[in-house]
């Protein structure tokens, strides 16, 4: 399996070797489970696609908010106490009616983590990761969102450290809903811009 | 680094994946724990968080170590090459204690002295600020290194040797280049270049621009 494994054999499967890992690392000290199991009720509990979903919101109810967060993205997250690791500089684009944007890395899977939590198995898979900075229309149609062929698409690889967030569009005919009626309706996808927000 | 982690317009992946209302952040108990002991792999490797380190252990891991289990079974797999490398594992323990854990008897590797570089970040996370000038400004056509790099590098394969336009300054990072191998932060500017999709793949792409983070000593200016 990896190149450090040796011996013969079939490899224990991976379920095995994570358990051996954190046997071996407990029983020197070097590890505390209960550390371990504060990272990982953070990232399935706390940290999730709502975060980002709450600074949509806010950006279509108030214009300075949004003109804040296009402007200093990271400064304008922080103001809901969102930051910590994979969003130490977060850049925030506009999808309109003639612009789109998607976000991709094509490297390994870097993904805002403070807004939108681990990145999700499509986002992950080299499928995505492969095609979608070569034939991004022929992506985003293979996963339900059809644009118009006046839309200008922009793919943004995550080569660096700057992490991207997409303001999808505000959907027609939800003038009437105040922010928090707001935050349910945003995805994951349409945040990545894979998708659009579709109206209640 | 030259290698299957650089998949930007690789061939013969297949369709994509639909994405799933309510996927689960760890679909099974071990990936948590997978995620959460990477997390930490590096803090106990060379006493410090490299993510440049660990992301170069996820680029030199064979084709089925970096795919086949999956995105936390790669993170598994190059926590191990990390702890192996920095010695804090001897080769081979994770396989022997996993094959003890089910029932077999195996004789465990002997405990290595650990091997810390004489390395730590000098500042949390990879923000640096630099006392100079950016080397090129928004709206300046500069053009991509034709370079294969042995080592880790972040200008993927695909934007090599070609030309684009500064659309963003970004602030100033340390250089995973150097970092990852432990020769220093040499911290640059990072600019996010524009490409037109027929610069990149050819006339006959369809019609739209990627942008990618590049690093000062990627580019270099067209006159």
């Amino acid at each position: 399996m990896t190149p450090t494994d040796g011996g013969p054999g079939e490899a224990p499967p991976v379920a095995l070797r994570t358990e051996a890992l954190e046997q071996l690392l407990t029983e020197r000290g070097l590890v505390d489970p209960k550390v371990m199991n504060e990272i990982i009720t953070t990232y399935e509990t706390n940290v999730g696609p709502l975060n980002g979903a709450k600074v949509v919101a806010r950006a279509w109810t108030d214009p300075e908010y949004r003109r804040r967060l296009l402007q200093d993205g990271t400064a304008a997250i922080k103001e809901f106490g969102f930051s910590g690791p994979q969003g130490e500089h977060i850049v925030v684009v506009e999808n309109t009616a003639t612009t789109h944007h998607v976000v991709v890395c094509t490297l390994c899977s870097c993904y805002p983590w403070p807004v939108l939590g681990l990145p999700p198995s499509w986002y992950k898979d080299p499928a995505y990761r492969a095609r979608v900075v070569k034939e991004p229309r022929t992506v985003l149609s293979e996963m339900g969102l059809e644009l118009d062929d006046d839309v200008r698409i922009t793919v943004h690889d995550s080569t660096s450290e700057v992490r991207w967030l997409v303001l999808p569009e505000r959907p027609a005919g939800t003038e009437h809903l105040s922010e928090e009626q707001l935050v349910p309706l945003v995805t994951r996808e349409a945040m990545v811009g894979v998708a659009k927000v579709a109206a209640p | 680094m030259d290698g299957i982690a650089d998949m930007g317009g690789t061939p013969g992946w297949g369709p994509v994946r639909p994405p799933r209302r309510d996927e689960p952040v760890f679909e099974e108990p071990w990936q948590g724990r997978a995620f959460a002991l990477a997390s930490l792999s590096g803090r106990i490797a060379f006493g410090g968080v490299n993510l440049d380190a660990f992301r170069h252990g996820l680029e030199r891991l064979d084709r089925a170590a970096y795919l086949d289990e999956g995105y936390y079974g790669r993170w598994l797999n190059g926590a191990e090459l990390m702890l192996t490398d920095s010695a804090v594992l001897a080769p081979g323990a994770i396989r022997a204690r996993a094959r003890n854990l089910r029932g077999e008897r195996v004789e465990e590797p002997p405990i290595p002295e650990p091997a810390v570089p004489d390395y730590a970040p000098s500042a949390e996370g990879s923000l640096r600020p630099v006392d100079r000038p950016p080397a090129f400004a928004v709206g300046e056509r500069v053009r991509t290194k034709a370079m294969s790099v042995p080592g880790h590098t972040r200008l993927p394969g695909y934007a090599r040797g070609h030309t684009g336009i500064v659309e963003v300054v970004q602030p100033s990072f340390v250089l995973p280049d150097t970092n990852a191998h432990f020769q220093g932060e040499n911290p640059q500017y990072v600019y996010s270049v524009r490409f037109d999709a027929r610069e990149l793949w050819g006339a006959d792409a369809e019609p739209f621009a990627v942008t990618a983070d590049l690093f000062e000593n990627y580019l270099e200016a067209t006159s």
